[in-house]
């Protein structure tokens, strides 16, 4: 992986979460796109990016978001994303991503969003 | 430094992704000269991205040994990036930007660039000379001091 882009996993209940740190552009977007696969692959639907380290995003990036999100819905998941800086986060609303994906303000509430009352599938599903 | 002097800079990379990071920060130097705020500055580094990127991958195909070069040219008025390479041209009219609703459908990865570019800036225009010399013309509009 590029030392400018690093992805940390965690496991909050049946929350994957990926927390993001550094550059994703075209560069370090692979890394992402392995990670993710991986996960998806492996039957994990309900994730969370926490993009609150992640200093920059190009399309290659927002790409690997809009690559998985259909399977995942179709398997009754979702990608949430949270914690975005206001200069990342302009990226995502200048495509209109904001209307595609639940952006919240953390990962922790991104997280939580997974609990509040949703008939999403569980992990395994 | 009197505003009203037109200034060029002009940087040379190989064609590679990993120098995608050296061209934003050439971008966020010219944008400081120019006093652009920080969100502005960060978008128009993301134009410049992907078009080196479109060039690194599409004109170039990932080929090192040639390069990309990024000519930035400001005054009172505006912000001029080209973004030249002597690779693959193409013909910029076939090129559709779709809606990303449209490329999730698709399950595609690509496909938001250019859409991206024309959005972040005031004008943006193609000189294709196949095999020759390619340039993408990107202008990006000073605001006034009020």
């Amino acid at each position: 992986m590029p030392e400018s882009f690093q992805i940390r996993e965690e496991q909050i209940g049946l929350v994957k979460v990926f927390r993001l740190k550094g550059f994703l552009d075209a560069h370090t977007a692979p890394a992402f796109e392995a990670a993710l696969h991986a996960k998806v692959a492996a039957g994990s639907y309900r994730l969370v990016v926490d993009g609150s380290e992640l200093t920059y995003i190009s399309s290659a990036g927002l790409g690997v978001f809009m690559s998985f999100i259909e399977e995942v819905r179709e398997k009754g998941g979702d990608i949430r994303i949270g914690g975005l800086i206001s200069k990342v986060r302009q990226v995502f609303d200048i495509l209109g991503f904001n209307e595609i994906f639940q952006i919240f303000a953390t990962a922790d509430d991104a997280v939580a969003s997974f609990d509040a009352g949703s008939n999403l599938a569980v992990e395994g599903d | 430094m009197p505003e009203s002097i037109e200034q060029s800079f002009t940087l040379h990379v190989p064609s590679s992704n990993e120098n995608l990071a050296m061209i934003r920060s050439f971008v966020s130097d010219i944008a400081k000269r120019v006093s652009l705020s920080d969100e502005e500055a960060a978008l128009l580094a993301v134009a410049v991205d992907e078009a080196s990127a479109n060039v690194i991958e599409h004109a170039y195909g990932h080929d090192a040994s040639k390069q990309v070069t990024v000519r930035a040219t400001i005054d009172d008025e505006q912000i001029r990036i080209d973004v030249i390479d002597q690779g693959k041209g193409f013909d910029p009219d076939t090129v559709k930007c779709k809606d990303p609703r449209v490329l999730i459908k698709e399950r595609a990865s690509g496909g938001l660039g250019l859409g991206l570019i024309q959005r972040i800036m005031d004008e943006v225009k193609y000189h294709v000379v196949p095999g020759e010399k390619n340039e993408l013309k990107m202008i990006k509009k000073r605001r006034k001091p009020a």
